[in-house]
């Protein structure tokens, strides 16, 4: 069980290094759901151990997360491809203070 | 019912890193799908099959599927394509390579159980989300709406000022 756990972080923790590392927006957002899959496993697995449906309930409200983030992503994406370089996110940086 | 899960929980972990690694999106892509399956995998092992099936069908499925049709429509040229196919041509064989590892314990017989001894009934999941839960999944259904007025409102074409 242990494993598992630390499984779901190692899942985040790439996540995040994709998040941080690359600079393109679409691979930022396939990070993104990267990152998600760690908690959703982590969740599973306790959930499993305990023989409780408290784990897959919170499977299902992180996949309505992943969908309405994903919508919203990728819309923004699309916006922003019109305007700006998306394949390097440091360019746009117009809100800057 | 831990050991079962181990298995597939490794081939998500290089699936996901190989996701964050490559240069090309759509090999990036096939490869978090690669991903997704090896996790439900891992749902099926740990007796959680609502969860696996709902990882199959909502995120391999749905999800990616609108990730496949942004990457399609940003870049549509003649010239894209031709590219997109020399890149298909051998990019599709690691995450099946993967996608068929799964499989593996199944030839094996290495004593494994899928199956928990007790599994969560579906039942039980839904009693939860419309009894004590009804209240999270209505705000799940708002946030929901929400991101499909924002993704309309931001998506939507309009002249360049």
């Amino acid at each position: 069980m242990t494993a598992l756990f630390w499984l779901a972080a190692a899942l985040f923790g790439i996540g995040l290094f994709g998040m941080m590392a690359r600079r393109s927006l679409l691979f930022q957002l396939l990070s993104m759901e990267v990152m998600l899959a760690g908690p959703a496993l982590a969740f599973v697995a306790a959930g499993a151990a305990r023989g409780d449906a408290q784990g897959q309930g919170m499977f299902v409200l992180i996949l309505v997360l992943a969908a309405a983030e994903v919508g919203i992503g990728l819309s923004l994406y699309l916006r922003l491809s019109r305007i700006a370089d998306v394949s390097d996110v440091d360019t746009i940086s117009d809100l800057k203070g | 019912m831990t050991s079962a899960a181990l298995w597939p929980g490794a081939i998500a972990l290089l699936a996901a890193l190989m996701v964050v690694t490559r240069d090309s999106i759509v090999h990036a892509l096939m490869y978090l799908v690669a991903m997704l399956l090896a996790l439900a995998a891992v749902f099926f092992a740990l007796g959680a099959g609502f969860a696996g099936a709902l990882q199959i069908l909502i995120y391999a499925g749905a999800i990616v599927a609108v990730f496949v049709f942004v990457v399609m429509t940003v870049d549509s040229t003649p010239e894209a394509l031709a590219r997109e196919k020399a890149r298909l041509r051998r990019g599709w064989r690691g995450p099946a390579l993967l996608v068929a590892l799964l499989l593996l314990p199944l030839f094996g017989g290495v004593g494994i159980a899928v199956g928990n001894a007790d599994p969560v009934p579906v039942k039980a999941i839904g009693a939860l989300l419309f009894g004590p839960w009804a209240i999270a999944v209505e705000l799940a259904s708002f946030l929901l709406l929400a991101a499909l007025l924002t993704a309309r409102h931001l998506a939507r074409w309009e002249e360049k000022p």
